[in-house]
Order: C-alpha cells, then structure tokens, then sequence
C-alpha cells in the first residue's frame, strides 16, 4: 500500500515499501482492492448496464418465454410446459423454413465465396483501372440492403422488368418469366440478388489475404517449374485457408438469418417456397402474436447456428496452420 | 523498377541491370524479355491482360447497371419508367419524385391522394445512425480499456460473459427486447412497474438504446489495446493523471484506426438496419426511418416507382460517401479484425 500522495496503481520501489502489515482477512483485502479500482468499475458501468438489459436479460428471457403461451394482446399469458418445443417439431411449416433457409445458405454462400475468389485473384495483378474495378463491385455492399432488395423486386418484375426486356431481346428465353411469383423460380432469384451485394465484401477480404502472401513463395514455385494453375492452386488456395475459414463462418451465420430481402421481395411466398426462419419468426411474433412460439423457433435457429459453426471450426482446424 | 532479388544499390548502375525505359518505348524499339529470363512484378503478357479485362469489364457492368438504372429511373416520370424499351438517358429530366419522396414543394395530384415519402424519415435515420455511432463508440472504448489495462476483481468473469454471449444471434433477443423496451418504466405512459402504456415503443429511445453495446466491438478494440505498452500509461499515472484523462488522451489517440473502423461499420449497420426500426416504429411513421419507410412504401401504395428510386437514390448516397471518403479504413478496418494470425 502506497501512501496517499504516490500515484495509485504503481508499485513502490524496495526501498519505500514499508514493513508489511499484520494480514487481514481476505473478505477485507478483496473489499480494499475493489475499492482500490473501483473508476475500473464505473468505467464499465454504462456499458455493463445497457449490456445486462438488453442481452442478458433479454436471453433469460427469451428462454422462459419458451414455455409460455404468451400474446401481447391476451392478458394472461400461461405456463406451457414443452408444449411449444412439441408443436415446433410437428409443424410442417418450420420443416419447409429450415429447408429453405439451408436451399438458401447452401446456394448464395458458395457462389458468392466463389466470385468473390475469382474476381480477387483477378484483381490481384498489375492493371491500370484496379481501383475502378474495387469500387464497382462494392458499391452493392455500401447500398443498403433494403434499397438492393427493391431495385431488384422491380428488375425481376414480369411485365416491365429489365431482366426480362433484355432475356428476351436476347432469344435468352421466349417468353417473360415470373420471377419472384414462380415457386421454383423465387428462392434462385432472391439468392442470385444476395450474391450480388455480397461478392464485394468477399472480394475485399480475399484482396487482403492475397496482399499478405509473401512473393518469394511464388517465385520458388515458379523456380519448380508450376505453371499459372498450379501457383493457384498449391500456393494461393492453402494459404487463403483462414481467410476462407473466415468467409464462410460469417457468410453461413449471415445467410441463415436472412430476412429483409424476403421481406421486400417476395414476403415468404409463393406457397412458402420462401419463407425463411427469421421470416417464419417474424409471422408468428407480429402477425399472429405468439411470442412464446416465436421464441422457440429463435432458439432453434441458435441451435443451429452452433452446430454449424462447430462444425466448420473443426472441419478447418486440422491443417489450418499457416 | 522493382528488382525480384535484394542486389547491392551499386551494381544497378554497372553492366547488367536494364536502364528503365517507358513502357510506350518499350515496344516500338522491339525490347523483349528473353526467354526464360524471369518476369519482374510490373509486367503481365498482353494476352493475360486482355484475358483479364475481358472477365473483368462485362461483370462489372453488370454490378453497376442496376445502380445506373437506379438514379435514371429517379429523374423520370412514372410514364418513361414502364416504357419499353427502358429507357437509359430520361429525355426531360425531372425532379418530381424527389420532391414527392422528400414532400417538399407541390405534390402532384396523384401524390397527395396516394401517398407520399416524408423527409422526416432520412433525417430519423441520420439522427438515429450517427448517435448510435458515436455513443457506441465512446462506449465500446470505455470498456475495452478496462478489459484490456485494467486489474480489477472480477475482470474475467465478466469478459468471459461477454464473450459468450459474441456467438448468440440478434433474433434470439429481439422478441424479448420488444417486450422489455415496450415495459421500461417511466416512459411512454408507463408507471413503476412498467405497464399501462407503450414505453421506448415508437421513440428514439428504443431506435438508439439497444444498439448501443455490441460485444463484438469491445472485443475489437480489446484486441487493439492490449498492444498498447504499460509503461506509457504507468508514465501517465506517475504524472498524476486521472484513469480517465488517461483513457482520453493517451489511450483513445493511439487507438484511432481501430476506432474509425468500428464508428464505420457501427455507422453503416445503423443506417441499413431493417427489422428492429420496423418492429419498433409501426405504430408512429413519423419515427420511422428510411430503410423502413422505403419498403412500406411499396406495400402501402399502389406504388409510384419514380418516388421510390428517389428515395433509394437518397438513402444509398450517405453510404457511398462514407464508402468512398473512408476507402482506406475500410481495408484497414478489416485487417484490423484479425483475421490474419
């Protein structure tokens, strides 16, 4: 222990420490050091507050909403029991959202990964317009998304929308097609928009990994005889591992809970072909006011989210050294 | 002039090293690269170059026509809008669907009867946006000092929290946030207990005060402060500073990218965010914010497509322009994310 005027926190040299005290009890010396830091704790305090209200709490309570049968418009709102977790797995319309969200995640991530890779390794060398080309094809990720998902809701319109215009202009097909209004065609077309405003931000992020490949490795490749392939595909693409690894954990917990462009574009029809999880949530927490049900579908969507991530950690950690 | 290998300054200028001529020169003298002789960084063969921006060029023509379309469209009367074929360059240039997204000025008569957009809602936005940004911010750093200098009593119990709670998705906890921000006390006609009235709902309380935390952020800057040196914050305290006129001048200064990065990305979910504002501000459209306005937009009306591709026009430019002023952060901002080891 310092003496008052010395600066808190810094320990006395020797020569100043005084001779120890008599000990005390250890409830005292850890009520003295909170006390001795307790700015510590008013630094956290806004932050710890606003945190326990709206995630902490708002998780417990998300959990004990579960069990209940609870509407905002009813007054009494009764003890469930499993009741809700029962009728979720009996309810054939969760199974086609999860269907559908997977239909969804397993289109959109890859193909946008896909470009996004293609078009770095593209980018990737000496060309005179490179910044032009970055720019280009980032501007859908700065757009919000909302705007994205109406802009395209009126390209794929089916009688004045552009796609068709110019599908047909181009004997691409014969006659104009329903896009969002077609129950094979609507999930394809909200994914083809997702890929667009995302293949951005993927590009960026595999730019950056690129930049930090050190060159030498490339000229050794080439000193062993590989060809352009080859270089790609030995010495890029495994060194790329975490930076993929990235991509594709925030691309899959991104994509499965995909909302707004259903929402704008399609509104989970035609025939639920679809409406998505977070969608199918939605309905039933502001449409029919069933929180407690709506709940139980969020924490099956967080189950599987875990599962995902898990599994993907483990997929990607044998190996993943750099 | 980038030479492969590390050669001494001197021997650039003696016999082998090639004088460095212009490109445009390089052919018209017939300069080639001997075969085998390795390639320097600078030089791609023409075919590769062509192959290249032939990939290039027609995808990105394709990313940038809907945003062209966008803005014409946006100039023209509902008329030209249907026309086939679309029309790329509006002949008269009008500004009706500005003013009739924004209602300022004469509406037309379909306007007034029909609907119209409300400047209200970018102004909402942009209000709503920058103070989130800025509190979460200040906010974020606040914690992620103390997680990362400071020693307190249940330091890691606290961040472990924080941390699990990284991996849990927004929806889980927005049936319970509506219901929470629907019952905070005092507000909105509530009494102690919270009850009797509608609380944050419609208001720029429940707009702003749960998006104000975001572990991820804390996580980040955490990350970026635990770089800097103890020494120089002992020096600081030896000086007689106070923690928090540590945290302010010593800390936050060095601090700045990670920050920047965090105020842009914090800035830009805010602006785009979609489901809350809607759950939030159904029941008041005057609190509404644009992203909310512009979807509703097209449900409530039977639609006017030259106000919507306004109102698109205008939401969008905020975001390109912090885009293109901030171009340099944003790559930093993902570096600093840590994706690299």
């Amino acid at each position: 222990m310092s003496t008052a005027s010395a600066p808190r926190n810094v320990a006395a040299p020797d020569h100043e420490r005084r001779p120890a005290r008599p000990r005390e009890s250890r409830g005292r010396r850890l009520g003295r050091r909170i006390w001795r830091e307790r700015s510590a704790y008013l630094f956290l305090a806004p932050g710890m507050i606003l945190f326990s209200v709206f995630t902490l709490a708002a998780l417990i309570f998300a959990f004990y909403l579960t069990f209940h049968r609870w509407s905002i418009i009813e007054p009494d709102k009764p003890y469930v029991g499993t009741q809700n977790y029962e009728d979720m797995v009996h309810d054939e319309r969760f199974v086609q959202a999860v269907l559908n969200t997977l239909y969804f995640t397993g289109a959109s991530v890859p193909l946008t990964m896909l470009i996004g890779l293609g078009l770095a390794l593209l980018l990737n060398q000496p060309l005179r317009g490179r910044a032009l080309f970055r720019t280009a094809y980032y501007l859908p990720v700065v757009t919000p998304f909302v705007v994205s998902a109406l802009l395209w809701k009126w390209l794929y319109n089916g009688d004045f929308g552009l796609f068709n215009y110019y599908l047909v202009k181009g004997h691409i097909i014969d006659q104009p097609l329903l896009w969002l209004s077609d129950k094979d065609l609507a999930m394809p077309a909200v994914v083809l928009m997702t890929v667009w405003s995302g293949v951005g931000f993927s590009m960026v992020i595999y730019l950056a990994g690129l930049q930090s490949i050190p060159h030498e490795l490339y000229e050794s490749a080439k000193l062993d005889g590989a060809g352009t392939f080859q270089r790609v595909r030995f010495v890029t693409i495994p060194l790329l591992r975490p930076t993929t690894l990235f991509l594709l954990v925030m691309g899959i917990i991104g994509s499965l809970q995909v909302f707004t462009q259903i929402f704008v574009m399609t509104s989970g029809g035609p025939v639920n072909r679809t409406t998505t999880m977070v969608y199918y949530m939605y309905l039933w927490a502001f449409k029919y006011y069933d929180m407690g049900y709506a709940s139980t579908l969020a924490f099956a969507l967080f189950a599987m989210l875990l599962v995902f991530t898990a599994f993907q950690l483990r997929l990607f950690r044998d190996g993943a050294t750099s | 002039m980038t030479g492969v290998t590390e050669e001494p300054v001197a021997s650039r200028f003696v016999g082998g090293a090639e004088p460095v001529v212009p490109r445009r020169l390089r052919r018209t003298r017939g300069w080639r690269r001997r075969p085998g002789a390795v390639r320097d960084r600078e030089q791609m063969s023409r075919r590769a170059k062509l192959g290249t921006y032939l990939v290039l060029a027609p995808v990105a023509i394709l990313f940038v026509a809907p945003f062209v379309w966008m803005i014409s469209a946006s100039f023209q009367p509902m008329s030209t809008i249907f026309a086939n074929p679309p029309t790329w360059v509006p002949d008269d240039p009008t500004i009706d669907g500005y003013k009739g997204f924004l209602n300022v000025g004469t509406l037309t008569e379909s306007q007034e009867s029909q609907g119209h957009g409300d400047w209200r809602w970018f102004a909402n936005s942009a209000f709503v946006a920058i103070t989130i940004t800025v509190l979460q911010t200040f906010f974020n750093a606040l914690c992620a000092y103390t997680f990362a200098k400071r020693k307190f009593p249940g330091r890691n119990v606290i961040f472990v929290l924080f941390l699990a709670t990284m991996m849990v998705p927004g929806q889980i906890t927005l049936i319970p946030n509506y219901i929470i921000v629907q019952h905070i006390p005092f507000f909105g006609g509530n009494d102690w207990m919270g009850m009797g009235g509608h609380g944050w709902l419609n208001s720029y309380w429940g707009l702003i005060m749960p998006g104000i935390v975001s572990a991820f952020g804390i996580f980040l800057l955490r990350q970026y402060m635990m770089s800097i040196p103890d020494a120089l914050l002992d020096a600081a305290r030896i000086d007689g500073a106070s923690e928090f006129r540590i945290f302010w001048n010593v800390v936050l200064p060095l601090c700045l990218p990670a920050l920047a990065a965090n105020a842009i990305f914090t800035f830009q979910g805010a602006w785009e965010d979609f489901l809350w504002p809607l759950l939030i501000t159904s029941g008041d459209p005057d609190k509404t914010t644009a992203p909310v306005g512009l979807a509703l937009f097209v449900v409530q009306n039977k639609t006017d497509w030259n106000l919507l591709f306004a109102g698109s026009v205008i939401a969008t430019l905020p975001m390109i322009l912090v885009f293109l002023v901030f171009q340099r952060h944003f790559v930093r901002g993902i570096a600093v994310t840590g994706i690299k080891e």
